[in-house]
């Protein structure tokens, strides 16, 4: 944990680094920036540190393309994706030092993935073993031995612990945009349950692609494919994590957010698993593990899915197509050697047409959200701008098909989420408004605050 | 490794096969469930290093000779390209993945359905075997707390 502490912050670095030079518009070093974002791959799409509103937040992306770590699944994508973590009340603030601190760190690209490799090496490596330092993967020998105080460290990079923040945060935002007064002791029972269920999922995910992951440049640091834990270890981790999780969302919450934990868990690791070998129908089931938790939120708040649960699920499903599409243009060679079937690969065209479709079903799906009363009209109109520019984004891909525009598009979707779950958040047509039944575009952010206060 | 170590060793990623070695230890008195176990690790570390160093080599012979062969149809040199080959050639070493992929498409399938058998049959004897050395070490300890 100490050593993921302490390489969390050139991380951040990067990553700030590399949103300002999105921002910026600075178009040349193509190769340290692609290395930095096959190395850092991970680290990116995990951890995106931006100054928004004079507050950080932290976002992250966890598509696994090939490995859809869609929330709740996969790697690559699908799980992986993508969810950012929007969460009003549990913002990190984080200090951030000024950018040129960053040259420094950029001088090595590698240097953010050596160090907490370097970290791990030490402190699992035997006294007695020489250290075969050539490469950063080449560190020798080591014992099978579980190391006791690294175990929180190995079992967070098992459950793919940033992602399932990802996950339990659009759980949340689910929940928040639900029509009912908010309560608190059911909001922390779901995110709690969901949390587990999705570490549950993540792990067995790891536990089935072994030798794939050792494969992938993305892949090849996680705790299976080291050795620093066993198969079976693994699983039994899984399972404490998913029986109680779905367990406290079935008798906490309700049985029918319990049951779509449960699929989704399912959906993740014996649909989308198995399927990102065989086909490229793997995106849209990994799409469609991505859509589940806002869902689930909303109907732990609810207990019913209505119509305002499938819009926001739909949101979340048309955003992964994007991100994921546009992640999974840069990956290609390492998917075609894996093994993997993604529609980057073997169908280029329908990747980018989908890309572009979904794109624009985003700005159709907002304005859906007033019809259905979740939102008020202000809120189609607000997000109308960044909808639009991801969907220009999309256009530009479709038509230039090249890793810049790749690239843009990956980065946009990684703010877009965020944005346009907090614009809906704070135009939620509140309860009271409902009862009213008048219409204060103005006032709707204050009556929501309102309503947030248990 | 020493040899002393009572434990299995895990070395650094295969250059081909990019797997990492386990070198395992066969303690003096193996139960017969614990040479299983070993025997089953085994042969699933020979089964995919020998799967995936051929692999690789065939993606990296594969993707030279689509190098050549293309360079030598626009009728550029290999060596002045090798530096711009990455970027000049994104579309068409995208066709070379496709074309990959779809060739080796039935030989993942059956490696898939091998490495899930295999992978679940050794999970399971793993647990079997900590099951009997946890029943094991309870019978001991129930038999040195009556003493």
């Amino acid at each position: 944990m100490s050593a993921a502490r302490r390489c969390r912050l050139p991380r951040a670095l990067a990553g700030l680094f590399v949103w300002h030079l999105r921002n910026t518009g600075v178009r040349q070093m193509p190769c340290q920036l692609m290395h930095l974002y096959h190395v850092a791959n991970d680290r990116l799409i995990t951890f995106q540190y931006f100054n928004f509103l004079k507050r950080m937040y932290v976002t992250q992306c966890n598509k696994d393309l090939s490995q859809r770590a869609k929330p709740k699944s996969d790697s690559i994508v699908s799980p992986s994706h993508e969810l950012q973590q929007f969460d009003q009340e549990k913002k990190v603030v984080h200090k951030i030092s000024p950018v040129s601190a960053v040259h420094q760190l950029w001088s090595e690209p590698t240097s953010s993935n050596k160090w907490g490799e370097l970290k791990s090496a030490a402190e699992t490596e035997d006294s007695g073993i020489p250290v075969g330092a050539k490469s950063k993967e080449d560190r020798g020998w080591k014992e099978m031995k579980l190391q006791l105080d690294d175990l929180p460290g190995i079992l967070a990079r098992l459950s793919k612990i940033k992602l399932t923040a990802l996950v339990v945060s659009t759980t949340s935002a689910g929940f928040a945009m639900a029509p009912v007064p908010f309560e608190l002791t059911c909001f922390l029972l779901a995110s709690l349950g969901t949390g587990l269920a999705s570490c549950a999922a993540n792990s067995i995910n790891q536990f089935f692609e072994v030798p794939f992951d050792s494969n992938m440049n993305r892949t090849k640091n996680r705790p299976l494919v080291r050795g620093q834990i066993s198969p079976l270890l693994a699983v039994c981790f899984a399972a404490s994590c998913g029986i109680p999780g779905i367990a406290l969302l079935t008798l906490g919450v309700n049985p029918l957010t319990g049951a779509l934990g449960a699929f989704n868990i399912f959906l993740y690791t014996c649909c989308y698993t198995p399927l990102k070998r065989m086909s490229i129908a793997n995106t849209w089931v990994g799409a469609v593990v991505g859509a589940i938790p806002p869902v689930m939120g909303w109907t732990a708040a609810t207990g019913s899915l209505d119509a305002g649960a499938l819009l926001l699920g739909g949101i979340l499903y048309s955003w992964q197509f994007p991100h994921f599409n546009a992640l999974s243009w840069g990956l290609r060679e390492d998917y075609s050697r894996g093994g993997y079937c993604m529609m980057s690969v073997t169908h280029p065209g329908l990747c980018r047409r989908v890309a572009l479709r979904h794109c624009l079903a985003l700005i159709g799906l907002s304005a859906v959200a007033p019809v259905l009363d979740i939102t008020t009209w202000t809120f189609p109109v607000i997000s109308l701008p960044i909808n639009l520019y991801i969907s220009y984004l999309g256009f530009r891909f479709y038509k230039d098909a090249d890793r810049s525009s790749s690239r843009k598009l990956f980065f946009c979707s990684l703010w877009h989420l965020p944005m346009l779950l907090l614009v809906m958040f704070t135009c939620k047509k509140s309860v009271l408004e409902k009862e009213d039944k008048g219409d204060l575009p103005g006032g709707s952010h204050e009556t929501a605050m309102e309503i947030r206060l248990p | 490794p020493p040899a002393h170590s009572g434990r299995d060793w895990i070395g650094p990623p295969d250059p081909h096969s990019h797997l990492r070695p386990i070198i395992f230890h066969v303690p003096a008195r193996e139960s017969a469930l614990e040479r299983r176990l070993r025997e089953a690790r085994q042969e699933a570390q020979a089964s995919n290093q020998r799967f995936w160093a051929r692999h690789n080599r065939a993606f990296r012979q594969e993707k030279e000779e689509f190098i050549y062969s293309r360079l030598k149809a626009k009728g550029l040199e290999m060596r002045d390209e090798s530096g711009q080959k990455a970027t000049l050639n994104a579309e068409e070493m995208a066709e070379f993945y496709k074309e990959f992929l779809n060739k080796n498409l039935k030989k993942h399938l059956q490696y898939n359905r091998d490495w899930y058998k295999r992978n679940f049959r050794i999970t399971f004897l793993m647990g079997q075997v900590a099951l009997v050395r946890a029943l094991r070490w309870l019978r001991w300890r129930k038999k040195n707390v009556e003493q």
